[in-house]
C-alpha cells in the first residue's frame, strides 16, 4: 500500500495517439491504478476517443515537446510514434521518416533535459535485424545482423535505437525499455504487413516461402503496459526485448489460412507490381518489405518470457487463429461470434454496409485514411480536454 | 458367409438373375477385394485429410520453417525410391543415435550434389526405432537459391552456423553436420574416401556447449555417384558457385549426364562420443577442441576404410 502511495501521481506521456493503436494504449493505461494522468501527443487530432486523457496537439519534431514534459511533470514517456506507414492518405514517406528519426531525436533531447522523466518505453520493430539468407534462422536480442537495412522504415528503427542507446548512456537514472515488435496484426493495426494481408490477392516471390511472426495488438498493448509500469517481482522491464507471439507461419500457410489466393511473381515483376499498386494508391510495400517477403524473419522471445515476464501463450494462438479463421467468401456474415470482432462492432454503425461485412482489420487503407485533419497549425501546443476523467 | 457389408447390396442385385452358376465365384473374390478396398479407402482418406490440411494451412512449422507434415508425407516419399531402389542403402548402427535428447551426427561429405545428406536423413527417419528426424545443417548457398531454400527449410534443414546448431541441440533435436563442406563435396574423384579438413572444428564446441553426444557417421557409396575428373573454375566463378564439376558424362551429355551412377551405399553410425563430462569452459579450450575433432575425424576415416574392405563391388 505504501508503495502505491509513493508512486501515486504518475504522469504518462504517450506519443502517436492519433493512430488507433496509440489511442487504445492511452485508454488502457488510464485504467492502471497507479497512473494519475495521461497526456496524448500527436501532430494531428485523433478521431477516436481518448477517454479521460489530455490530448495535446504537438509535433514531436519541434522543441515544444520539451516544454510539455516540464509543464506536466511527466515521469513516464511511451514513444509510439515510430511507424512504417504514413497516417492517412496525405502523408508521405519523407514526413514519416522525419517523425521517426527527427521526432525521436527531439523527444530524447527533451527527455534528457527533463529531470522528472524516470522511464522511457520505445516501440521499435524487429525490422532492425533486416532479412538476409545468410542470417541465422532465429535472431536473439544480441544477434548482430549480417546486412544492416539500407533504407526505409528498417533503417529508421536502427537509427532510432541508436539514439535511444545514446540517451540511455547519458541518463543512466532513466529505465529505458526498447520493445522490438514483430508484425502487429489486429483490428487497429496499421503495420505494412497488415495492409499487405488486406490485399485481395497476395503477391509473393517465386521460389521463396518466408517465415513470419506476428503479434496480436492486444498482446502488444499488454507488453507496452508492462513496460510502462513498475516491474513485477522477479521481472525486469528495462532493456531490449523481442516481442512476438508463439508460433511461426509460412507466408503460403498464412495465405491458406486466410483463404486468400497468392500470385507468385518473379522478384523484378514484384517490384513493378509494387510501383503499380503505389500509383493506384492501394498500398505500398517498401524494398525492405519485399526482402521480408523473400527471406522472412524469426526472433527468439526467451527474454520476453523470462525477463519481461510476458507469455502470450495460448491466448496468442487463439487470437491469431481468430484473425486467420476468416470466411472464404468476401461477403462474410455481419454477426460473427468471434471475440475479436467485439470491440470493432461498437463502431460498426459508422461504417458503410460493405465495410461492416468485412472484418475490420481487412479494411482497405483508402477507408481507414478518411480522417478530418482538424484545426490548428503544426507544432502548436494546445491542451484539449477530450472528456471527463474516467475515474 | 459374406463378411463384408458393402458387398450385400451388390449381392442382392445379382441374386435374382443368378441362381446357381454365378453363386460359387463370389466367395473367393469378396475377401480379396475387401482387404484391398479397405486399404485403398484408408489410403484415400489419409491422402484427403493431408490435402485438406494443406489447403486450409492447418499444420505447424517450427521456428526454422520445418514442416514435419510435408516432410513425412511428401518429401520423404519422393526420396524413398532413390534410397531403397536406386542406391539400396544399407544402414548399420542406427542404435548409436540416442532415443531422446540432442545429438550431433557428423558425417563425411561427397558426391558433387548433396545427395548423401538427403539419404542420411531418410536413413535416420526410416530406421530409427524412435523415428527421429535428422535436422541437417546446410551451406549458405542453399538458402540463397530460390525453390531450393524453400524446400530445404521445409525439410528441416537450416544454415550451418553455431547459433542455429546450438538452438536445435538445446531443443533436443538430432542435428546432422558435414564439416568438410564444399571441400568434401567438390573433391576430385581421385581423392575419394580421403577425408578433408574438418573446418575449424566449430561443431565440437557447439556440441560441448549443448552437452550433446557426437555420433560419427561414415557413408560409403556416395563418393562414386559422380566421378568428378575436372573442375571448371572460371565457369564456377561466373555462376557464383564454389565448383563446376566435369565428369565423364556431365557437360557432354547435358542433363542426362546429371544422372548419378547407381552405386550401392552403406551408412554406418559409430559409437557416440559423450561431451557432457567436460566443464562448461571446455568449449573455449582449443586443445580439447582439436583433440575431439581429430578423434571424430579418425573414427570416420577408419570406419570408411573398414567398410571399403568389406565391400564386394562399387555397384553391388
Amino acid at each position: 500500500m505504501g508503495r502505491k502511495a509513493l508512486i501515486l501521481g504518475k504522469v504518462v506521456l504517450v506519443t502517436g495517439v492519433a493512430r488507433r493503436l496509440g489511442g487504445r494504449f492511452v485508454r488502457r493505461i488510464q485504467r492502471e491504478p497507479d497512473v494519475d494522468r495521461v497526456i496524448g501527443v500527436d501532430a494531428v487530432a485523433p478521431e477516436h476517443q481518448l477517454g479521460g486523457a489530455d490530448f495535446v496537439r504537438a509535433d514531436i519534431r519541434h522543441p515544444t515537446i520539451g516544454k510539455l514534459l516540464a509543464e506536466f511533470g511527466v515521469d513516464t514517456v511511451v514513444h509510439m510514434d515510430i511507424n512504417g506507414t504514413p497516417l492517412g492518405a496525405r502523408g508521405n514517406r519523407t514526413s514519416v521518416k522525419e517523425t521517426n528519426v527527427i521526432g525521436t531525436m527531439q523527444l530524447l533531447g527533451a527527455c534528457q533535459k527533463a529531470p522528472s522523466v524516470q522511464r522511457l518505453v520505445v516501440k521499435s520493430s524487429t525490422s532492425v535485424y533486416g532479412s538476409a539468407p545468410r542470417d541465422p534462422a532465429v535472431f536473439s536480442e544480441t544477434t548482430p545482423p549480417k546486412s544492416l537495412p539500407s533504407g526505409g522504415f528498417a533503417k529508421d528503427t536502427v537509427e532510432v535505437e541508436g539514439y535511444v542507446r545514446g540517451f540511455a548512456r547519458r541518463r543512466p537514472d532513466v529505465a529505458v525499455c526498447v520493445l522490438r515488435f514483430a508484425n502487429i496484426l489486429g483490428p487497429c493495426a496499421d503495420s505494412p504487413l497488415a495492409e499487405y494481408f488486406a490485399l485481395p490477392v497476395l503477391p509473393t516471390v517465386i521460389g521463396y516461402d518466408p517465415r513470419l511472426q506476428f503479434v496480436h495488438e492486444k498482446d502488444a498493448l499488454e507488453v507496452l503496459r508492462i513496460a510502462a509500469s513498475e516491474p513485477r517481482r522477479g521481472t525486469l522491464n528495462s532493456g531490449t526485448f523481442n516481442i512476438a507471439g508463439d508460433g511461426v507461419l509460412l507466408l503460403s500457410q498464412a495465405a491458406r489460412r486466410l483463404g486468400r489466393p497468392t500470385l507468385p511473381l518473379l522478384l523484378p515483376t514484384l517490384r513493378w507490381a509494387r510501383t503499380a499498386l503505389r500509383s493506384l494508391g492501394i498500398t505500398d510495400f517498401s524494398p525492405e518489405q519485399v526482402r521480408l517477403l523473400t527471406h522472412g524473419r524469426v526472433v527468439a522471445t526467451t527474454q520476453m518470457r523470462e525477463t519481461l515476464g510476458f507469455d502470450p501463450g495460448e491466448h496468442h494462438r487463439r487470437r491469431l487463429r481468430g484473425l486467420c479463421a476468416q470466411p472464404r467468401s468476401r461477403a462474410a456474415p455481419a454477426r460473427d461470434p468471434r471475440p475479436y470482432h467485439r470491440p470493432a462492432r461498437r463502431t460498426a454503425a459508422r461504417r458503410s454496409p460493405e465495410m461492416r461485412s468485412a472484418p475490420p482489420w481487412r479494411m482497405p487503407r483508402s477507408f481507414r485514411s478518411v480522417r478530418n485533419p482538424g484545426p490548428g497549425g503544426r507544432g502548436c501546443a494546445r491542451a484539449v480536454r477530450t472528456g471527463p476523467r474516467a475515474r | 458367409m459374406k463378411p463384408v457389408p458393402q458387398q450385400r447390396d451388390e449381392e442382392l442385385e445379382h441374386h435374382p438373375e443368378t441362381s446357381a452358376a454365378a453363386a460359387p465365384p463370389p466367395p473367393p473374390h469378396p475377401p480379396k477385394r475387401a482387404s484391398g478396398g479397405g486399404d485403398w479407402e484408408r489410403k484415400l482418406a489419409h491422402g484427403l485429410s493431408f490435402l485438406r490440411r494443406r489447403i486450409t494451412g492447418e499444420y505447424e512449422v517450427d521456428d526454422f520453417g520445418y514442416d514435419e507434415d510435408l516432410t513425412d508425407q511428401v518429401l520423404m516419399s519422393m526420396l524413398r525410391p532413390m534410397y531403397e531402389k536406386y542406391f539400396r542403402v544399407e544402414v548399420k548402427g542406427i542404435e548409436n543415435i540416442p532415443e531422446s535428447g540432442g545429438a550431433l551426427v557428423v558425417a563425411n561429405h561427397s558426391g558433387v550434389l548433396p545427395l548423401d545428406g538427403l539419404m542420411l536423413q531418410v536413413a535416420v527417419h526410416d530406421n530409427h526405432p524412435a523415428q527421429r528426424h535428422l535436422r541437417l545443417l546446410a551451406a549458405d548457398l542453399v538458402f540463397v537459391l530460390p525453390v531450393i531454400n524453400e524446400l530445404a527449410r521445409k525439410a528441416g534443414h537450416t544454415l550451418a552456423c553455431s547459433e542455429d546448431a546450438q538452438l536445435l541441440l538445446e531443443r533436443g533435436e538430432v542435428v546432422g553436420v558435414m564439416p568438410e563442406g564444399f571441400k568434401g563435396i567438390g573433391k576430385p574423384f581421385a581423392d575419394r574416401y580421403k577425408l578433408q579438413r574438418f573446418g575449424r572444428g566449430g561443431f565440437v564446441s557447439t556440441a560441448l556447449r549443448a552437452g550433446a553426444p557426437i555420433v560419427p557417421c561414415s557413408i560409403v557409396g556416395a563418393e562414386e555417384i559422380y566421378p568428378m575428373v575436372g573442375n571448371a573454375k572460371t565457369l564456377a566463378r561466373l555462376l557464383g558457385i564454389p565448383y563446376f564439376p566435369v565428369t565423364p558424362t556431365f557437360p557432354l551429355l547435358g542433363p542426362l549426364g546429371a544422372v548419378p551412377l547407381p552405386t550401392k551405399w552403406t551408412i554406418q553410425f559409430g559409437e557416440p562420443i559423450p561431451t557432457d563430462g567436460h566443464p562448461p569452459e571446455a568449449a573455449d579450450d582449443p586443445m580439447l577442441m582439436f583433440n575431439l575433432t581429430d578423434q571424430v575425424r579418425e573414427t570416420i576415416q577408419h570406419t570408411l576404410y573398414k567398410l571399403l574392405v568389406q565391400r564386394r563391388s562399387v555397384f553391388f
